[in-house]
């Protein structure tokens, strides 16, 4: 039998412990969906805090209420409190607890449909906005900037102050594509394109995941995010152009196959290769694939399969 | 030869990990000690016919009792298993495959394997007593339906050992468990499993809901009903509509990977996100209807132990029903990050206003509550220790409703947070809290209160130990499914904590069976009949209750009728006894499960003759019942007088 | 426990006596409930998937409209015959009531016979399950309802045994009301995938 100082020190050490991790937990800036560092993460990061606000002026006094009941009208002799077997329907009560969440959730629901509508389109309406085209493989980032003519795998580079659409596709199992601190994330689907808009307001590196479990490598499916102003932005796609070899369909069938790989970039992709790979997973079943009609135009195209 | 035979065992076994080694040993040893202990104390004839083939509803809810508590065991060994992998950064203890396996494996049997069954055990040992029925409407198919899901437990439990395991997710999202993605054996048992156990949900869901709509004693009106009886009858409404769907999604699925169709494949046309839409068509009316009979057992609980009648019946009976509505227009919140915008804010509002209702029934246990006189027993510590964790785990799942909020919560440990909250704060402690409740009802004697405490607070300390930590590491981008971490993103201290959490619901749990076993051991069989000063009919009748129940069926004039009789002191009835009908022991539902168990595991390593076997068993099964007239008998009333007499019936 | 049975107790002095055939029956609706529900959802599948021929050949190539109206004539003519039977059992005469079945039951096989045919032209034209997901879906909405047909058949030559053995009974009544009630909703599910599959499908 430990004496009682033992167990004494026992219980200091484990709630000091405690109380240092707790203290190092709570430094906020880890809390990154709560620290955004883009207008949609806002947005998101605003609707999160005004709902919990909005729950917890319900929560808490209904909690309290609760725990007054409890203690009031336990079974203890002498209790005084009134004692009312029969006493088991109320209409004016009644009225009061289900208009309580009709009211809450009125509230919720407008805020919800009002914030879904702002992240449907661009950010930034007077930003001329970049494209970046995503794909998800077992287990890595494809990510093709269509308009710059360059591709980059498992990390991204994007100018500062500039929309940026994400068109995502997967040409392996469903995966999730999610950069907390910019925002809320968006399914890579094969066979569909799927849109995101992100946008970065402070230079610096991010973290970016993916997030719908894929198998074996998923968990090595993060990668970094890096913003740079505008100009180094393009000193960057000069330097990539002039550094790298040129990405090409067998690099590409080369890189779906299941594997874990590093970061890499290239000087040029395959035209319409993330066309070709929405369609080859069923892309021209979806209306919502605008692109769908112009790449069968352009079939001729040697992509290989 | 040797070769082959050599190749072929070392596919057909799972091979090369301790793990798995310890589980063959422990699986072998457990066998022998069965079979050395039923052939020792010649029990193999009272195991054959009290148990194997009764079709008596209290037994088969013993079964399903033991058979979750086991399967309990089992998920939350997986559980402790992935929260030490979890303990620290770049842990090396479980690889990301079998990372993935025990994830999965934990979903699908705590839900499936694990809520359900539990749920099931209630379902029958309580609703035919408290609708004063001498059993269920059909004794054989809920015969059936227990050794369905036994057997489809057994078969995914067997993966573990021979074959692999399913690793694709408790859902098993399509492409992912498609064969391009997931070969071998694995994902044939998570369908196979589930399949063949769906059959017995189904077919208790039927059951039940006939049962309590035909066969309520005379004067049980509807509206007099007791609160677990309805929300097993809500529970039921919502079995019969979703579980055709799983099997259909499972069951396309399968002929996706065995016939090589496309309904889910990348080629061919498939629509994996048919998949998603589907299973989630079942599986969000899941959740409900597992919750749902909790909320009942609470709803007869704070009655009971406050000792005053339930606040609001009417109000309580439409905010179930409706639930069981509303719980079919809502999956799409698991996909908001999939779905259309316009979709989204649809299926945001639907769910939030599922939130009325089951605000209205906390505010209603709450004033159930007030002006009452509270008795802290165990089963209403239970209840108390709900109130506050669902109420909590309900605002964060009505945050999680906020569509645009939720492309930053989806998949997030705040997501985990969230749902383990509801299921283990709501599903999980109504369950206790009902097995604590009617425990001295079924087996006749109580449970030792203080090591029941000692495992109340264990499971509540560590369940908020375990789960508020990862709200936090949700806000700080942790990932569902990772099998590991580095240190760079601040995560270790918060999963650490957790960690600790879960060891402390794992000593929980160790509580509860010692409490189970010493109870057993030093019985105290002291007022089992009425402990608690019941309110419903089941207290109105001995403990343990005879085969037929009630040896004349009750006339029920109030709700709450017990109560009434009690304080109007009508409880003696006139001995005025007639021959009881009932149904007669039966070992087709076991041989047929036994079957179902060949079939699935047969078709599981695609060996189709073994599966034709299977099958031509259960038809064969099906048509011998079918042709058989000799199914029931009556008790006899000198019969009846004696039972009556030795356990002090009817008083 | 025992098992003695108190030879023939009239059920109506049983005070807690339930209609049994009728809780049955009553059951048997609920069961049809969640079959059609199993049938909505491969409905809905083949919805979903049904211009999804992926390169494969479409319904109009493949439907052959003398076939599926001749399955559709027989099916209709076997509930009629199902329900004449039915009709012989509220008269009491067990010989027109195992008559009408084994009509049925003739037409059920003649049924199977044509879709099983049906089936095995279609793979030999080389469109099989897993062409598209067009063709999937086809086979499985289709094929499920002919595996029902063939559960149903076989359930009927029980019935038929039982009634030609014990007669007219409450039990075999029963028995004989359920299966009848069932193979009327297998006719009722047919008449919707005679629209939505074939007639939609050549058209």
């Amino acid at each position: 039998m430990p004496s009682r100082k033992t167990v004494k020190r026992f219980l200091m050490l484990i709630l000091s412990t405690f109380a240092v991790f707790l203290l190092s937990a709570c430094s906020s800036e880890q809390f990154i969906v709560l620290n955004p560092k883009g207008p949609v993460g806002e947005v998101q990061a605003n609707l999160i805090f005004v709902s919990f606000l909005v729950l917890m002026i319900v929560i808490i006094p209904v909690l309290l209420l609760f725990f007054f009941i409890v203690y009031r009208y336990r079974d203890k002799p002498g209790n005084k409190s009134p004692y009312k077997p029969e006493w088991d329907d109320n209409v004016k009560l009644e009225v009061v607890w289900w208009g309580i969440p009709i009211i809450l959730i009125a509230i919720l629901s407008i805020l919800t449909v009002r914030d879904t509508l702002v992240l449907q389109g661009p950010p930034s309406e007077d930003v001329e906005p970049i494209t970046i085209q995503v794909t998800s493989l077992d287990w890595k980032w494809l990510f093709q900037y269509p308009e710059e003519d360059i591709a980059t795998v498992n990390y991204l580079k994007i100018p500062v102050d500039t929309p940026v659409q994400f068109e995502l596709t997967s040409d392996a199992p469903i995966n999730s594509f999610w950069i907390p601190q910019l925002g809320g994330q968006r399914y890579s689907l094969p066979g569909k394109s799927s849109t995101l808009w992100l946008e970065a307001e402070e230079a610096g590196t991010y973290y970016g995941t993916a997030n719908n479990f894929s198998g074996d490598g998923f968990t090595e499916m993060n990668f970094d995010v890096s913003t740079v102003p505008d100009a180094d932005f393009d000193k960057w796609v000069e330097e990539v152009k002039a550094t790298n070899q040129p990405f090409t369909m067998e690099d590409y069938q080369e890189l779906v196959k299941p594997s874990i790989v590093g970061v890499s970039a290239y000087s040029s992709i395959p035209p319409n290769l993330f066309e070709f790979i929405v369609d080859k997973n069923g892309g021209k079943y979806y209306k919502s694939n605008n692109h769908t009609e112009q790449f069968d135009n352009s079939r001729q195209l040697e992509l290989g399969n | 030869m040797i070769e082959s035979i050599k190749n072929f065992s070392s596919d057909f076994f799972v091979t090369g990990d301790p793990l798995i080694y310890g589980a063959d040993v422990s699986i072998v040893l457990v066998m022998v000690a069965i079979i050395f202990v039923l052939t020792y104390f010649k029990k193999w004839k009272w195991l054959w016919s009290e148990w194997l083939t009764t079709v008596d509803h209290k037994k088969i809810g013993i079964m399903y009792l033991i058979a979750s508590l086991l399967m309990l065991f089992r998920g939350g060994v997986d559980a402790i298993l992935m929260r030490t992998q979890l303990a620290f950064p770049n842990m090396d203890f479980l690889p990301s495959d079998k990372y993935n396996e025990i994830f999965t494996t934990h979903g699908t049997i705590m839900i499936l394997f694990m809520a359900m069954p539990l749920m099931f055990a209630l379902f029958n040992m309580v609703v035919p007593l408290q609708i004063g029925a001498r059993d269920v409407a059909y004794p054989f198919l809920n015969a059936v339906s227990f050794w369905t899901f036994f057997f489809g437990a057994m078969l995914f439990n067997l993966s573990f050992v021979i074959g692999g395991s399913p690793d694709a997710g408790w859902l098993s999202y399509a492409p992912l468990s498609e064969t391009q993605f997931s070969e071998g054996p694995g994902q044939n048992y998570y369908i196979w499993g589930i399949q063949i156990s769906g059959i017995g949900s189904l077919a208790s869901g039927i059951n039940f809901l006939v049962t309590i709509l035909k066969m309520r004693a005379p004067g049980m009106k509807l509206m007099k009903m007791p609160m677990f009886s309805w929300s097993v009858l809500s529970s039921c409404i919502i079995i019969i509509f979703a579980f055709p769907i799983l099997t259909v999604t499972l069951g396309l699925l399968f002929i996706d990977r065995y016939f090589g169709a496309n309904f889910f494949t990348l080629a061919g046309g498939g629509n994996p996100m048919y998949y998603v839409n589907l299973i989630w068509m079942w599986g969000h009316p899941e959740v409900y209807l597992v919750v749902l009979p909790a909320f009942g057992v609470f709803s007869e609980v704070v009655a009971t132990f406050s000792k005053k009648k339930i606040f609001g019946y009417k109000s309580m009976v439409f905010a179930l029903l409706s639930i069981s509505l509303l719980s079919f227009f809502t999956w799409v919140h698991h996909f908001f990050t999939m779905a259309d915008y316009k979709v989204d804010a649809f299926f945001a509002i639907t769910t939030m206003a599922i939130a009325i209702p089951t605000g209205v029934k906390v505010f209603n246990w709450m004033f159930t509550m007030f002006r009452g006189r509270i008795q802290m027993k165990p089963p209403m510590l239970w209840t108390i220790a709900f109130i506050p964790t669902f109420l909590v785990g309900g605002a964060t799942g009505v945050m999680l409703a906020v569509a645009p909020a939720d492309f930053q919560y989806h998949n997030s440990y705040f997501l985990i947070a969230h749902f383990h909250q509801v299921l283990i704060g709501g599903v999980v402690f109504g369950f206790f809290s009902g097995i604590y409740y009617w425990w001295p009802k079924i087996f006749g004697f109580s449970l030792n209160e203080k090591l029941g405490l000692w495992a109340f607070w264990l499971w509540n300390i560590g369940f908020y130990v375990t789960f508020m930590p990862q709200y936090a590491l949700g806000f700080m981008g942790m990932p569902r499914r990772v099998s590991t971490y580095g240190w760079d993103m601040g995560w270790a201290p918060l999963n650490f904590i957790s960690t600790i959490g879960a060891f402390l619901m794992g000593a929980g749990f160790i509580f509860q069976v010692w409490q189970i076993v010493y109870s057993i051991k030093h019985r105290n069989k002291e007022g089992a009949a009425d402990p608690w000063d019941g309110r419903t009919l089941e207290w109105s009748i001995p403990s343990p209750p005879p085969e037929y129940n009630f040896a004349i069926i009750p006339k029920v004039s109030e709700q709450d009728d017990w109560w009434y009789k009690k304080q109007k002191g009508l409880t003696k009835v006139k001995e005025d006894y007639k021959p009881i009908h009932m149904p007669k022991n039966s070992g087709i539902p076991f041989i047929m499960g036994g079957f179902w168990f060949i079939t699935g595991f047969g078709l599981t390593f695609e060996w189709t003759w073994m599966g034709i076997i299977g099958l031509i068993g259960v038809a064969t099964s099906i048509v011998v019942r079918h042709l058989d007239n000799d199914t029931d008998y009556y008790i006899p009333v000198d019969e009846i007088e004696r039972t009556e007499a030795r356990i002090g019936g009817t008083r | 426990m025992s098992q003695s049975t108190a030879g023939k107790i009239d059920h109506h002095n049983e005070e807690e006596h339930h209609d049994t055939s009728s809780i049955k029956i009553f059951g048997f609706w609920i069961f049809l409930i969640s079959d059609l529900i199993l049938f909505s959802v491969l409905f809905a599948t083949y919805v979903v998937l049904r211009t999804r021929y992926s390169g494969g050949p479409t319904g109009a190539e493949l439907f052959e409209v003398p076939i599926f109206v001749a399955e559709t004539f027989i099916l209709l003519t076997s509930s009629f015959t199902s329900g004449l039977a039915t009709l012989g059992l509220q008269q009491g005469k067990v010989k027109t009531v195992i008559n009408w079945l084994i009509v049925t039951v003739v037409l059920g096989i003649a049924f199977v016979g044509l879709e099983v045919t049906e089936f095995i032209t279609l793979v030999e034209e080389g469109a099989t399950i897993s062409t598209s997901a067009f063709l999937s879906a086809f086979y499985v909405l289709v094929g499920t309802h002919g595996l029902h047909v063939s559960a149903g058949i076989i359930w009927m030559i029980s019935t038929i045994f039982q009634l030609s053995r014990y007669g007219i009974t409450e039990e075999t009544n029963r028995k004989t009301q359920v299966v009848s009630l069932y193979w009327h909703f297998l006719d009722v599910v047919w008449i919707f995938i005679f629209t939505v599959v074939y007639l939609l499908g050549v058209m």
